[in-house]
């Protein structure tokens, strides 16, 4: 059944096998559509690709990350809905989801909320804030930068393409063979989940090693290691995790792709192959994955939690050497993920002791969090709000975990609703409210104006009483023994836990929609609410020491850093705002077209790879290479800013920052907030 | 085809639980004792919840000053009481850092001895008691479970029936995908894989029918992979062997591969040609084999090694 042209596509790829398929599969056509229609009605078309496809700015590329981001969580939302509602309908009966399709659900809404959810979010994060944090004007490698972007954006792509053409995997996002062979799993839905894996973790490395890079290279004079900020310190044990943790998962998917195309046997049942080697390997990246994921939310709640009290961090030494050893000890647990493998018990103890040995320096952070609230002065904005729910929510998610580390309590968890509800406790309250927390922070960094409070506020409700609903029945259910992905189950006991979680996924879909709304409702009030002096909550780090949104150069003179919390002193001691006498001109990387050349290409290769169209597939690296090669002969690769398009460009900010009141903290929320907020003195 | 159903003697048995003169048990809450290790029916899944009470009891150390110390410094710190302390510089103080780092630490430790005592002596692969354990080899198929019980020559299809009192050592392996043989009332779970053994030993204390399942997600028919676990008086178990050893249905190479077909219970019982005991497919059918040969766990182990050299302890 393959042509030479077309491969393995057929009329049967199309998503016509069920209404809910088609639906979804029209709604991402209909968006492309829409979108494609927005920008030529803005006639945004050259703006877009002058100032967002081909730059290779941080703050432009972090901004991209987190759009991705917010396209791949409305649509894994939705599949937890569905997912949800299923599980209401599901008691003693099929339901509206048949099983292939219920299980499609559950792999694609792991993989992305993983892969194209959490990571280019918290990249993102990263992207936009660590380089101004330290007082750098870039990262290290800004054009390697936009190429990750690209293959995190190919790979995403291969996702919303897989809901329209043919059938995604079925094997859970961890794609465990032998489920995921050929034997059992001939379609091509295991392909697409293993080149949107790979796209994405080749370009998850390579953002490690641009992160690392710069942390080490680019920091401002007298910015040493221990006067980074927490969130920096996050972004570099994040970073070498990224290293060091990646490979393994592109080398796993990439035998388990050899296996399916090349007739090999690394994992398949027969021919001497073991699939224990798959899961020994995923987990030796899964395992620091769920680190890279919950350190840089630890990264942002040391920001804010010490923004909003008023006070400096508590314990920072303590707290920096927390997130070191939770970086190296989320090395040597991996195998908690497979206590019921087979292994000898006292493997597993040793394991499960190593996996306690984290909830030290967790617990150390919880502590120091508070300490840092411990006789401040507290605001309770949206981000103080989301540091709260996650201080309490965590402490149980954690807890949970503990749990789980023990092997004996394992071996009845393992596989259950339990362990789901414990992960979603990390994942929910840990790092997506810091994420959350962060995008309402950063938001009038990043854009010169402030969110709307009330519907931050809204959202964030929806999201906390939202998860309280739909997670802890899971807890229950799980310790009643229901498995995770099941479509359909016969006990009615479980049913009253179901409908609850089913609730608590409205709730939740409901801060999406207040999450949008919000978005609305700032663009359009955002004369009324523009921060554009840069400091909208007397911020203490370097980031809020430039204008918002921050210029292309980030600094016109590079600070000088004389301790921690810089910025703050400075403040305090009247040596912020000070107006130089001269500049220098700038060297800055110019805009490239490879990150946008590079996407198109991969997202094409991999979708070609996926239905086996080999012309296309050897087309699409030739494309890669030559792009690449092309790039190198370029010398044309930075753009000097003069010193006079310099002046122009501080002389704005100036006016402002001379020309605005600065506010009392107490009036950072309402329209009063120009960008000057300050902490009364006493 | 005459039924494979039972003529067992009505007995009232402990517990007052009356067994159905018919072996199709069906699982739904109202008829399985139990599913869950909140309600334990065997040694193991009793000192699981055990385990987990001690935890949760060790773990309220950490869980209960955080709450508290959150609340409170919220409240009592909020930018409007002007009456609380201010003191924005204060970040460090040494009897605090032995607090944070010992309080944790400490609860690691005690949880760290439960691990390496008694849950470390009573994983899966050791045997719980002195006495001599029954034998029974389960094969992992799409999507039902074929126990087969070497010492009777019987094999049964998805109705697990063992004995109440007496140690049961199981042998797992998989002719199909990997997947997750659990009784959550008996105790652990443990993955059974094509062309391993693994082990895993549990002992029912208390008669009655318990929800068994596969947990590990393996294709379409996960969902309904569920089994019957019967747990018997050692004399009704003795009467169920012997009657199941005059089943019609004889376990060889041909009626093995009729079962190698994907499929639930139903869909083998017709393969086979027996009837189905009741007309509900949601109900495990309780089909059981006479005729069961020595070698066929063996051979479906070492059917996956190109030589005869194969990998794990095999039964002796």
């Amino acid at each position: 059944m393959t042509s030479f042209l077309f491969g393995k596509l057929g009329y049967g790829a199309l998503p016509f096998y069920s209404a809910i398929a088609t639906v979804a599969a029209s709604m991402v056509v209909l968006g492309a559509i829409g979108v494609v229609a927005f920008i030529t009605y803005l006639r945004g078309w050259k703006a877009l690709w002058t100032d967002w496809l081909t730059s290779v700015d941080h703050k432009r590329i972090g901004i991209m990350y987190i759009v991705v981001s917010f396209v791949m969580l409305a649509r894994a939302l939705a599949e937890a809905m569905l997912m949800r509602a299923q599980q209401v309908a599901g008691y003693q009966s099929p339901g509206f989801l048949p099983p292939e399709h219920f299980a499609q659900l559950f792999t694609t809404h792991g993989t992305i909320m993983i892969f194209f959810m959490a990571m280019p979010f918290l990249i993102g994060l990263y992207n936009f804030v660590m380089p101004l944090q330290i007082g750098a004007r870039d990262v290290s490698y800004p054009l390697m930068n936009s190429v990750s972007l690209a293959f995190t954006t190919a790979g995403a792509m291969l996702m919303m393409v897989s809901l329209c053409i043919g059938k995604f995997s079925t094997g859970g996002w961890s794609g465990y063979p032998p489920y995921t062979e050929l034997a059992f799993s001939p379609d091509v839905g295991v392909d697409y989940w293993i080149w949107a894996l790979t796209l994405s973790s080749i370009g998850n490395t390579m953002t490690g090693v641009n992160f690392a890079v710069t942390i080490y290279k680019k920091r401002a004079p007298g910015m040493h290691l221990f006067r980074m900020p927490l969130f920096a310190w996050t972004a570099l044990c994040v970073s070498i995790l990224m290293i060091f943790a990646m490979p393994p998962l592109t080398v796993a998917t990439l035998m388990l792709a050899m296996d399916r195309y090349l007739d090999m046997h690394f994992f398949t049942n027969t021919d001497g192959g073991n699939m224990m080697n798959y899961i020994n390997m995923f987990w030796l990246f899964g395992h620091p994955e769920v680190y890279i994921l919950i350190l840089p939310a630890f990264g942002v709640y040391s920001e804010t939690v010490s923004t909003f009290s008023s006070k400096t961090l508590y314990g920072y030494t303590s707290l920096v050497w927390a997130t070191i050893s939770i970086a190296v000890l989320s090395f040597t647990v991996w195998l908690h993920h497979f206590f019921t493998m087979g292994q000898n018990g006292n493997v597993n103890a040793v394991f499960g002791i190593a996996t306690m040995l984290i909830a030290i320096p967790t617990g150390v952070k919880i502590f120091n969090w508070t300490l840092t609230m411990f006789r401040g002065r507290i605001r309770m904005t949206v981000p103080m709000l989301y540091a709260s729910a996650f201080m309490i929510l965590f402490a149980i998610g954690g807890s949970t975990g503990v749990m789980l580390a023990n092997p004996g309590f394992d071996y009845q968890a393992h596989n259950t609703l339990f362990l789901v509800a414990h992960f979603h406790n990390m994942l929910i309250p840990g790092l997506l409210f810091g994420m959350l927390s962060g995008y309402h922070y950063w938001f009038p960094k990043a854009f010169g104006f402030r969110l709307h409070e009330g519907w931050g506020r809204t959202t964030f409700w929806c999201w906390c009483l939202g998860f309280i609903f739909a997670f802890m029945p899971l807890y229950a259910l799980g310790a009643l023994g229901m498995p995770r992905r099941s479509q359909e189950y016969f006990e009615g006991a479980y049913l009253p836990y179901a409908i609850v979680a089913m609730f608590g996924a409205l709730i939740i879909g409901f801060a999406m929609v207040a999450m949008i709304v919000q978005l609305y409702v700032s663009i359009k009030d955002r004369a009324a609410t523009n921060v554009f002096v840069g400091d909208p909550w007397d911020g203490r780090t370097l980031e809020w020491s430039v204008s918002a949104p921050p210029p292309e150069y980030n600094f016109a003179i590079l600070p000088e850093v004389g301790g921690r919390d810089t910025f703050f002193a400075d403040k305090r001691h009247g040596r912020a705002y000070r107006i130089p006498q001269h500049y220098e001109p700038i060297e800055m990387p110019a805009n490239s077209p490879l990150g946008f050349i590079v996407c198109v290409d991969m997202g094409v290769t991999g979708f070609a790879l996926t239905w086996h169209i080999w012309w296309l597939t050897i087309g699409g690296l030739l494309v890669f290479a030559i792009a690449i090669i092309a790039r190198s002969f370029n010398r044309h690769t930075k753009r000097i800013i003069s010193t006079a398009e310099i002046r122009e460009t501080e002389k704005r900010w100036i006016e402002a920052f001379q020309f605005e009141p600065a506010i009392p903290v107490e009036d950072e929320v309402t329209n009063l907030n120009r960008g000057l907020a300050r902490i009364p003195a006493e | 085809m005459p039924q494979s159903g039972h003529a067992f003697l009505p007995t009232r048995i402990r517990h007052g639980l009356r067994l159905s003169p018919f072996l199709p048990l069906s699982l739904t809450a109202c008829q399985a004792d139990s599913i869950s290790f909140l309600h334990p029916a065997g040694t193991i899944a009793a000192l699981q919840r055990e385990w987990l009470i001690e935890i949760v009891i060790a773990l309220a150390v950490i869980i209960i000053p955080v709450f508290v110390g959150v609340a409170f410094c919220l409240w009592r710190y909020r930018l409007g009481n002007r009456n609380a302390a201010f003191r924005p510089d204060w970040s460090f103080a040494l009897p605090l850092e032995f607090l944070v780092w010992g309080v944790p630490a400490t609860i690691v430790i005690i949880l760290s001895l439960l691990i390496a005592g008694s849950e470390t002596r009573h994983s899966p692969e050791r045997q719980i008691g002195t006495a001599q354990p029954l034998d029974i080899q389960v094969v992992a198929l799409n999507w039902k479970w074929l126990f087969i019980y070497p010492d009777q020559h019987v094999a049964s299809l998805d109705t697990l029936v063992l004995p109440v009192g007496r140690e049961v050592r199981f042998l797992l392996t998989s002719d199909k995908t990997m997947q997750s043989f659990f009784i959550p009332s008996l105790g652990s779970q443990i993955y059974a894989m094509a062309g391993m053994v693994t082990h895993l030993h549990l002992l029912a204390n208390r008669p009655g029918r318990y929800l068994g399942e596969n947990t590990q997600f393996n294709g379409m028919g996960f969902q309904g992979e569920k089994f019957t676990t019967l747990a018997l008086l050692p004399d009704q178990f003795t009467q169920w062997a012997q009657h199941a050893r005059t089943s019609p249905v004889t376990l060889n190479d041909e009626t093995y591969r009729k079962l190698l077909k994907d499929g639930d219970d139903r869909q083998a019982m017709t393969d086979l040609g027996v009837k189905a005991d009741t007309p509900d497919p949601m109900q495990p059918q309780g089909l059981s084999f006479s005729n069961v040969s020595d070698d066929l766990f063996r051979n479906i182990v070492s059917r996956y090694h190109g030589s005869s050299a194969h990998q794990g302890p095999m039964p002796q």
